[in-house]
């Protein structure tokens, strides 16, 4: 039976069921961000503490159902459209049980759907995190549970789909790297979901009665195994993304397969210890503990994200330079197709996770800085920087490259998909930045009213605090506004794109396959080994110059920025 | 092209890896390696370091412990609040509930106190503003940090965990006056 068809631009293979898998997650993914970023703009016209905009009950309403679709809806369905592109199109093999696929998605969509009604009810305002003895209505739990129980489907589907490769020789050698990356993604989901089972289960069965006590440190710690290693599947897919698109794109191959497995393969043994990075002020917890968990076991995980950090622009610059753009040290950066949203996404996206996300995200977890910004405006700017730019952008980058090649259709207002990188990065960058620097001067997230209205007693932040927050207020809304023109884009070339496929319907955008001639390939060839490289190229053994300047760029910044934060923790009140 | 293909090279991890990538691994690895020596160097040599010292409670217990303290050393009230005055040196304590952080310290500047904290209700987050010192504080357990203000002044106790519908009004205060 004729199953797949091959993109006559970028020769990928589709597996029909696989195909209909990966629209289907992405459009809900897509709908899930559609109402963060709604939401978004509830919480922060409301930070901005001269807009004001919502009152106490509504904003806190509006935060939970923000952080909830943004950290767990939003990239965890397009993860799972990531997971069934990396096993069935990369290996050109056809997907496991895609029924089962089909049950995972539906849980997973009934859950998001259970969740965000339980919250839109009014009744359930506990935050993403919903720490214990808070109580939110026993459905919250629910939807989650069920979407947990979804995506694991979609790991084991992406896992017996590998299977199926290797049994049906389809490719030759190992996988591919980016292929190993989104294994690297599905191990720590598993691991995720696992956790989330362990806490989730139980404080359901709490909600209803059924259990009449939850220890709230020790929801905290488990939780947090769910709650932070649900990022660092992001981190794990955010990679692979990044080199699925300079392969794409400049035909790199990666500057050494070793390196790079070696640092996703950290990752699947350090990167899930960071529950602790949450725990770093909490009561009774040992030092050892916190020292040893919150640093990956002596920062082994940010060596990965450093070793990415070097291999994921190296390996585009050593491809740039064989084309001959070798002139000076950036050349083959300054003459990069910044007009094209997929490569200006996916560059800004590794730049600021990097240099924003990744030192911000160091220093805090340290255990003795975590003093000092514990619960501050300065988290929600940090992992600003790693998910919504580091991996939103860059699912959004690769939605301009899966419009045409896995929906069939030409971008619709090719200039604002242009523009789009650059509105959404400037945007997040200025609300970063300058939340980093409100939550430095103890500013609270989480907080409806910075001036206390209603209270006992009184406090007044300096000035600067309710600038910054005014300038993160501006920066936040133009970064809501380039969510919307990707929405749009995204939208609109689904309904008035141009179609690449004279036989595609108009539900085929949505999910529903294309028309059955196109289906027909029974089995692509088997997928060969990639080319030898011809030569290296590049200054005394020196591929990558260009990219080594800013990994070092980097490292100074890492240094200098880590060692003020010591300055800074040493002014506070000794304490021990 | 090769980061989705299958590797060139069928024996990949014997393919040597460039002095590129190798010196910049021994760079990561030495960074990584100092910025995790800090922590523990910073238990011995660094002055801000939080205690461990913890235990299992009731709010029952804890809030009788908190209301034997203020009935010994009660100096005057604060908009309906106790303030408090414990001799220089001794345990303090403080109670996170909706939404107040109960009773209002007085300390003396230079002077080490044993500060307990506790919520009778959901969790809160002491936040000491504008020193920018931040706990978590969690129902059920009791945590002892011994503190040293270095300044004189006004404080005030943010609560940075969100606790309901009244959370930004929980506030409390910390006087560090001249001894």
């Amino acid at each position: 039976m004729a199953q797949f068809r091959v993109c006559p631009d970028s020769g990928f293979y589709f597996d029909k069921s696989a195909e209909s898998l990966m629209k289907a997650n992405a459009v809900a993914g897509a709908v899930a961000l559609l109402i963060a970023g709604i939401m978004a703009l509830g919480v922060i016209l409301t930070r901005w503490q001269e807009v004001h905009l919502l009152p106490a009950d509504l904003f806190y309403q509006v935060l939970t159902a923000h952080g909830i679709n943004a950290l767990i809806f939003w990239v965890i369905f397009f993860e799972m459209a990531i997971l069934y592109f990396a096993s069935s199109t990369l290996l050109r093999t056809r997907l496991a049980a895609p029924n089962w696929a089909w049950a995972g998605f539906v849980l997973m969509l009934i859950g998001a759907v259970m969740n965000n009604i339980a919250v839109l009810q009014g009744n359930s305002s506990v935050m993403m995190t919903s720490y214990v003895p808070m109580q939110a209505a026993p459905h919250f739990y629910l939807g989650l549970i069920l979407f947990a129980v979804g995506a694991l489907i979609g790991c084991f589907v992406f896992l017996g789909t590998l299977v199926i490769a290797k049994d049906d020789q389809t490719y030759q050698g190992s996988i591919p790297l980016v292929t190993f990356g989104a294994l690297t993604a599905a191990i720590i989901a598993i691991f995720t979901i696992a956790s989330g089972a362990i806490i989730l289960v139980p404080t359901f069965l709490w909600s209803i009665g059924y259990i009449n006590h939850i220890d709230a440190e020790m929801y905290r710690v488990i939780w947090w195994a769910m709650g932070h290693s649900s990022q660092q599947i992001n981190v794990a897919a955010h990679v692979s993304v990044w080199y699925l698109i300079v392969g794409i794109m400049f035909n790199a191959r990666p500057m050494s397969e070793k390196v790079s497995r070696f640092a996703f393969l950290l990752y699947i043994f350090f990167l899930q210890l960071a529950s602790a990075h949450h725990i770093l002020v909490d009561p009774g917890i040992s030092a050892e503990w916190k020292i040893f968990n919150t640093s990956y076991a002596m920062y082994l995980a940010v060596l990965a994200s450093m070793i990415h950090g070097l291999t994921v622009p190296g390996s585009m610059e050593v491809a740039q330079r064989a084309r001959g753009l070798t002139k000076g040290m950036f050349e083959w950066l300054r003459k990069a197709p910044w007009g094209n949203p997929v490569f200006s996404g996916f560059f800004f996206a590794l730049v600021i996770f990097g240099f924003i996300g990744g030192i911000t995200g160091v220093v805090m977890g340290t255990e003795q800085i975590n003093l000092i910004i514990h619960n501050t405006i300065y988290v929600p700017a940090h992992f600003h920087a790693t998910v919504a730019v580091g991996t939103t952008l860059t699912f959004m980058a690769l939605t301009y490259l899966l419009i045409p090649v896995l929906f069939r259709r030409q971008l619709f207002l090719p200039w604002m998909a242009k523009l789009q990188p650059y509105v959404f990065s400037a945007g997040m960058t200025m609300m970063i930045l300058f939340l980093l620097g409100a939550g430095t001067l103890g500013v609270s997230r989480r907080h409806w009213d910075m001036d206390f209205t209603g209270a006992a007693l009184s406090f007044e932040y300096p000035g600067t605090a309710y600038m910054m927050m005014s300038l993160g207020g501006i920066g936040g809304v133009l970064a809501a506004l380039g969510g919307a023109m990707y929405l749009l884009v995204t939208v609109g070339s689904l309904i008035f794109g141009k179609k690449l496929e004279a036989s595609a319907g108009f539900l085929q955008s949505f999910g529903v396959p294309l028309a059955d001639s196109v289906y027909n390939i029974e089995q692509p060839e088997q997928l060969a080994r990639a080319p030898m490289p011809v030569e290296q190229h590049g200054s005394g053994g020196f591929e990558a110059p260009g990219t080594f300047v800013l990994a070092l760029a980097l490292l100074v910044c890492f240094v200098v920025y880590y060692f003020i934060n010591w300055d800074y923790l040493a002014s506070v009140w000794p304490m021990g | 092209m090769s980061t989705f293909l299958p590797p060139s090279d069928r024996i990949w991890w014997k393919v040597p890896v460039g002095r590129q990538e190798i010196i910049w691994i021994g760079i990561a690895l030495v960074w990584c390696l100092i910025m995790f020596f800090m922590m523990p160097y910073w238990h011995v040599y660094g002055k801000q370091n939080l205690s461990t010292e913890a235990y299992q409670t009731t709010p029952e217990k804890y809030g009788a412990e908190v209301e034997a303290m203020i009935e010994k050393y009660k100096t005057g009230e604060q908009s309906g609040m106790p303030v408090v005055t414990p001799p220089a040196g001794s345990d303090v304590y403080m109670l996170g509930r909706l939404w107040q952080w109960y009773p209002i310290l007085k300390l003396e500047k230079n002077k080490t106190y044993r500060l307990h904290l506790s919520s009778m209700d959901w969790q809160h987050g002491f936040s000491l503003q504008p020193v920018n010192i931040n706990l978590q504080v969690v129902p059920g357990y009791e945590m002892v940090i011994k503190i040293t203000p270095d300044q004189a002044g006004e404080y005030t106790v943010v609560c940075n965990e969100f606790c309901g519908i009244g959370h930004h009004t929980m506030l409390g205060k910390i006087y560090v006056g001249e001894n």
